[in-house]
């Protein structure tokens, strides 16, 4: 089952199984998160945006608008 | 030979910078971008070569105008700035995504070197390489590990750029990848997918031991510091300290300075032979100089702690927690550093703004920033407060004020943010805003990246700000020396036989002199020309010759009122100046500074530009001189409309 990235509460491990068209997903991409990628989010910020992921030993930061370009299904 | 220094964000590119080429650094344009190019020189054997210093950037493909230039370069051998090699920096700790800007340079083949930097952080991640392997897998190319932090790795890399081969035969990293088109999306996607796949093989042949830690020391101190109460509470301490640290410290110097170019102007006006140049070294140019070099300290201590929290990480983690706050504003997380240092002075929080990717966000940072209290203001402020404030203890225990103070401060902070509301509904813009921001591990800062970070900023304000203020000085300076000749002489006679007669001693008689004549110069004139605009604020044209001198920088206003009424300048306490203006009357018999005229005056100066520099500095950043006259017009605006309010409800 799929579901957006900004709806993963934090600790959990997820993969990203699709990647909405939009003038950033390039940018997205190139910042490491094709197809496959396992992500695990790590915390939020206080008003619960942005978020911020471990993406493969770095941590990045995205607001809940671009995490909603990203769905993710359960990493097993 | 000239060298282009590329790599991701956060992974020491400037370490590697400043190993290189030290103090050796210079701001140069790169042809037809708007972006700044920071270059280096060095040299080896008696070789010298230009290292150039590109953005940041995760990907030759253009994702912001900022990082147009690295396409614009790499893909046009005929460029003026197309590189005979390239250094990549890498954060080896992080190979993976670093990997995929060097492979696509990799690919591009053009001479490169892939330094591996943060060797130690990768190391205390358990993620170590094995450069060997490595190397055999990019046979153009040279691979080295550094730790440019802490300058390890400096000869291996010397010995690199010495043995750069120029052989293009080799088999590129991804073979059927060619260079996409800046708008063809969808052939970056593709290869970006490929790439990446390709180095995910290739890492899991590369890569030593992962022993992942538990949790690293990052994680838990992010624990605390983006804590919903806990962060925010820790990072008000922080900013706290930092402005009591600058306030409490910087004085000194500034004092110290101050008195320094009092001194050097008088003794410049007694020693050189009366005349002209000698009027225009030591009224004009020497003040100039000094008004620009009082600012050095706050400016540098002010860097000095920004570059140390940017250097550990804790800035990524303010953007963090502050981004949503600042978004209903137009603003973004990103913001904040830029406002913050506009407390101190609003050039260099101009300045870096350069970090806000979105172009709205930044551009409605730039032009709110000068509203945020800045240091020249305080010399103004103390003086009206000193002056129209009574000195009394509300509910018994608050100073009135120190509380007006505080006020200034605060109104001058609402009434930024006010305006980026505004500015929001007002500025267009097609892009969207985004924050796609690292969040670097924490690290110990370097003394020496914070020590040339400090110098760069002072050198980039004193030549910026510098040329203006020296340039407006000097021609206030003779707007207030020359005059329709006739009037001014025979003002001068009458005033020196006025004086003669009543028996005052040389100096006094001198600054009655200076008065008289500067009443009758052009800038005299002009105050008086303007005193049916100002007052309904509830000024007079001496007040008018002030606001216009204090144009070039605020706190020049409390100079001229001093040439004006004709008080010395005991720089400080100002207690004579005080006297004086308390006995400033009207021709109906009022004071002219009373509590309403004061406090209009005040909010005058919360809310005016008055400041030449920054708007120097606004059309610089932003490269044309629109954006710096809607900011003067709007503050113009406000200041106008809040002073003459404020006066109509105080009388």
């Amino acid at each position: 089952m799929s579901k957006s990235l900004s709806s993963i509460i934090p600790g959990q491990l997820v993969r990203v199984s699709f990647i909405k068209d939009s003038a950033l997903k390039p940018k997205l991409m190139e910042m490491g998160l094709v197809i496959g990628k396992e992500l695990r989010v790590l915390f939020k910020a206080p008003f619960g945006d942005p978020i911020a992921i471990d993406v493969h030993g770095y941590v990045l930061s995205l607001r809940l608008d671009e995490a909603g370009l990203i769905e993710v299904e359960d990493s097993i | 030979m000239k060298i282009a220094l590329l790599g991701n964000p956060n992974t020491g590119k400037s370490s590697v910078f400043n190993m290189l080429t030290g103090l050796r650094q210079q701001i140069g344009n790169f042809p037809g971008v708007t972006v700044d190019k920071k270059f280096g020189l060095f040299s080896i054997d008696k070789e010298e070569h230009t290292l150039i210093d590109f953005p940041g950037t995760y990907s030759i493909y253009p994702r912001s105008k900022d990082e147009q230039v690295v396409y614009d370069v790499l893909s046009n051998p005929n460029h003026a700035d197309f590189p005979d090699l390239i250094i990549v920096v890498a954060d080896e700790s992080n190979l993976e995504r670093n990997l995929f800007l060097y492979t696509q340079i990799y690919d591009l083949k053009i001479p490169s070197i892939l330094v591996l930097n943060m060797a130690d952080i990768a190391r205390k991640k358990g993620k170590t390489i094995n450069v060997e392997k490595l190397q055999k897998k990019f046979e153009g190319s040279i691979i080295i590990e550094t730790t440019a932090r802490i300058g390890l790795g400096k000869d291996r890399l010397i010995q690199a750029i010495q043995s750069k081969s120029n052989n293009k035969e080799y088999e590129a990293f991804q073979s059927n990848a060619h260079l996409c088109e800046v708008g063809d999306l969808k052939g970056q996607e593709i290869e970006a997918n490929e790439r990446y796949n390709l180095i995910h093989q290739l890492i899991e042949e590369v890569e030593l031991e992962k022993v992942q830690n538990k949790e690293s020391q990052s994680n838990r101190l992010d624990k605390i510091l983006v804590h919903p109460i806990f962060g925010y509470l820790i990072f008000a301490g922080i900013l706290m300290l930092i402005f009591q640290f600058i306030f409490a410290f910087a004085t000194y110097p500034m004092d110290f300075i101050d008195r320094i170019f009092a001194n050097f102007s008088s003794w410049l006006g007694n020693t050189l032979p009366e005349g002209l140049f000698s009027d225009l070294l030591s009224q004009g140019i020497v003040p100039g100089i000094g008004g620009v070099v009082v600012f050095i300290p706050q400016i540098a201590l002010l860097f000095f702690f920004i570059s140390i929290l940017e250097e550990s990480g804790y800035l990524a983690r303010v953007v963090f927690i502050m981004d949503r706050l600042m978004r209903p504003l137009g603003l973004s997380g990103k913001s904040v550093v830029p406002l913050m240092s506009s407390v101190a002075c609003a050039i260099p929080g101009v300045m870096a703004t350069r970090t806000i990717s979105d172009w709205k966000e930044r551009m409605i940072t730039i032009l709110v920033a000068p509203l945020m209290s800045c240091s020249a203001r305080i010399p103004v402020y103390t003086l009206l407060i000193a002056l129209v404030i009574p000195n009394e203890k509300v509910l018994g225990f608050i100073n009135l004020q120190g509380l007006v103070l505080f006020g200034l401060y605060s109104l001058g902070l609402i009434a930024a943010l006010l305006i980026a509301v505004i500015l929001k509904m007002l500025i267009n813009s097609k892009e969207k805003g985004f924050l796609l921001l690292e969040l670097p591990s924490y690290k110990a800062p370097r003394w020496g990246n914070v020590g040339i970070t400090v110098w760069e900023k002072v050198k980039v304000f004193t030549l910026n700000a510098g040329k203006i203020i020296l340039a407006i000085s000097i021609v206030l300076w003779a707007m207030a020396t020359f005059g329709p000749s006739d009037k001014m002489v025979q003002a001068a006679k009458a005033t020196k036989i006025e004086a003669e007669s009543l028996n005052l001693g040389k100096e006094e008689k001198d600054r009655l002199v200076a008065s008289a004549k500067l009443e009758q110069s052009y800038i005299g004139i002009l105050g008086k020309t303007i005193e049916p605009v100002i007052q309904p604020l509830g000024y007079d044209w001496k007040i008018g010759i002030s606001l216009i001198t204090s144009f070039a920088a605020r706190e020049v206003f409390v100079g001229s009122l001093a040439t004006i009424y004709a008080v010395q300048d005991d720089g400080g306490t100002n207690k004579r100046l005080i006297e004086r203006l308390r006995d400033e009357k009207r021709s109906d018999g009022k004071p002219v500074y009373s509590l309403a005229s004061g406090v209009s005056l005040m909010i005058f100066y919360v809310f005016a530009m008055q400041c030449m520099a920054t708007l120097a500095i606004v059309k610089r950043e932003t490269k044309s001189w629109k954006w710096p006259l809607i900011q003067m017009g709007f503050m113009a605006t406000l200041a106008y409309v809040g002073a003459w309010i404020t006066f109509q409800l105080l009388s």
